[in-house]
């Protein structure tokens, strides 16, 4: 019995980590993006993206999952009873018929890639400004002093915040239940529900554990490849 | 035509005029100094010919070609502005190395990336260089396992990697320890020897005096006067100079 369970949890705590590398995947890039868009010198799109930030940070993650969930739904019903059909309803029917996955995946990519912009802002301007001007006076183009310069001290700066973000997100994963994707929280409830069992749901606290402690030693071993230089 | 002109040279931040007309010649091989108190627009200046700063007004030529004019500034191009700058080395008083990067990278990272030449050239020129301002033993280390002197000589090498017409110093000794300014004026001084064009700003009066072949005095964003070492320091003619050489040649 407990081989079984250890076994099927594991199994729904791959869709776990699916979740995870997933928006880990997305969220990082786009972060990068957002964190850009609200530098920008051009206001009315730093203001934009200002705002698109405040409004993801500032609602509950599970509200935004719901509405990623149920939202391409009720846009098409709306869409077909105005007699609307067009590519962009089509799009919204495609997402409406997605596996809960790939809507869990969408909304937390997008959720934690603001909170990375944070972070990547903090980070690009926490870089003095005397570095990027070595590197203008000695002739080289923006790009060059992003990638060449910037890039790494803002890399070595943000592990710290960043180590942090990302072991919460392995446990917010967790919320992804609510729009029916069967990872190992939810696994472990149907033990409650089918088999009177409570225990396994406490034992799923073993993988949390075991993969955040993954983590963090990849994390300090970041930190002291890193540790060679001083920002 | 002179190696450098500058001609009225204008600067504001804000409702604060930095720079008032500033027109000034150097030729080449000729070191000028460039003294003054806090806020006189020196650093600003220095600024202006690395376009760090893009001045309001003015014209700045290097052999006979216009690098800037004030008249149709808004034409020039980023990609413009890089060229114009590739004129110009600019050491800065805070060493600004990249501290990622070993000494010889520091050196090598611009040339690497403009492509001025194959790595195995590349590399042979910055230890060259890295020989010159004598810092061969720590070609592999890191900034942060440095002395402030021995950054700002990476910082001196990485400057002349890239072959700049006209070298300049924005208080290159300003951060040192007393007893650490010595090596760097040293290095400045071997390369007055060689012939490099030069501008320091600075607050070493005697280095000063010894290595300028023209000394600037620049007060509340104009040239009080200009000489040579013997005229400013030994017979100043403005009140001016007389005051700040007196407060700064102060013994206590």
């Amino acid at each position: 019995m407990f081989i079984d369970v250890v076994i099927n949890l594991f199994k729904n705590f791959l869709v776990t980590l699916q979740l995870f590398g997933f928006t880990l995947l997305f969220s990082l890039p786009l972060g990068l993006i957002i964190s850009f868009g609200s530098m920008s010198r051009f206001k009315p799109l730093s203001f934009l993206v200002k705002v698109f930030v405040w409004v993801i940070r500032g609602t509950p993650l599970m509200l935004q999952l719901i509405l990623f969930y149920f939202g391409p739904g009720l846009l098409v019903s709306a869409a077909e009873a105005g007699g609307v059909d067009n590519a962009f309803v089509d799009f919204f029917r495609k997402l409406n018929m997605a596996d809960p996955l790939v809507t869990a995946i969408i909304a937390f990519s997008i959720n934690y890639a603001c909170y990375f912009s944070e972070i990547f802002r903090g980070g690009i301007q926490g870089v003095p400004k005397g570095q990027q001007e070595a590197g203008e006076v000695l002739g080289l183009t923006k790009t060059q002093i992003f990638f060449k310069i910037t890039l790494m001290q803002m890399i070595k700066r943000i592990v710290p915040p960043m180590s942090n973000e990302i072991i919460t997100l392995v446990k917010d994963t967790s919320l992804a239940r609510t729009i029916t994707v069967y990872e190992i929280i939810w696994a472990a409830q149907d033990y409650i529900r089918v088999d009177g069992l409570l225990w396994p749901l406490f034992f799923t606290g073993v993988y949390y554990l075991a993969f955040s402690g993954l983590l963090t030693l990849l994390f300090n071993y970041i930190e002291k490849k890193l540790s060679y230089f001083k920002v | 035509m002179p190696f450098l002109e500058i001609k009225d040279i204008y600067k504001s931040f804000g409702k604060t005029e930095v720079l008032k007309g500033i027109s000034l010649s150097l030729e080449e091989g000729e070191v000028i100094s460039i003294i003054g108190s806090s806020g006189s627009g020196k650093t600003t200046l220095l600024r202006c010919l690395n376009f760090l700063e893009t001045p309001d007004n003015g014209k700045i030529f290097v052999r006979d070609k216009v690098l800037f004019d004030g008249e149709n500034k808004a034409a020039l191009k980023d990609e413009q502005i890089r060229e114009n700058r590739l004129h110009f080395g600019l050491v800065f008083q805070s060493f600004n190395l990249f501290p990622q990067y070993s000494v010889l990278d520091n050196v090598m990272l611009a040339p690497k990336l403009l492509k001025k030449g194959t790595n195995d050239e590349i590399a042979n020129k910055a230890r060259k260089l890295i020989e010159q301002v004598g810092l061969t033993e720590k070609i592999d280390s890191y900034p942060c396992q440095l002395s402030g002197g021995q950054q700002q000589r990476v910082a001196i090498a990485r400057a002349l990697a890239m072959n700049p017409d006209i070298l300049c110093f924005d208080e290159p000794t300003s951060a040192l320890d007393p007893e650490l300014t010595g090596e760097v004026l040293r290095v400045i001084k071997g390369l007055k020897e060689q012939g490099s064009t030069m501008i320091v700003v600075t607050h070493e009066m005697e280095f000063a005096k010894n290595v300028s072949d023209k000394i600037i005095f620049m007060a509340d964003g104009v040239i009080e006067e200009i000489g040579t070492p013997e005229e400013i320091f030994e017979n100043p003619k403005s009140e001016k100079t007389k005051h700040f050489l007196q407060n700064s040649l102060e013994k206590i």
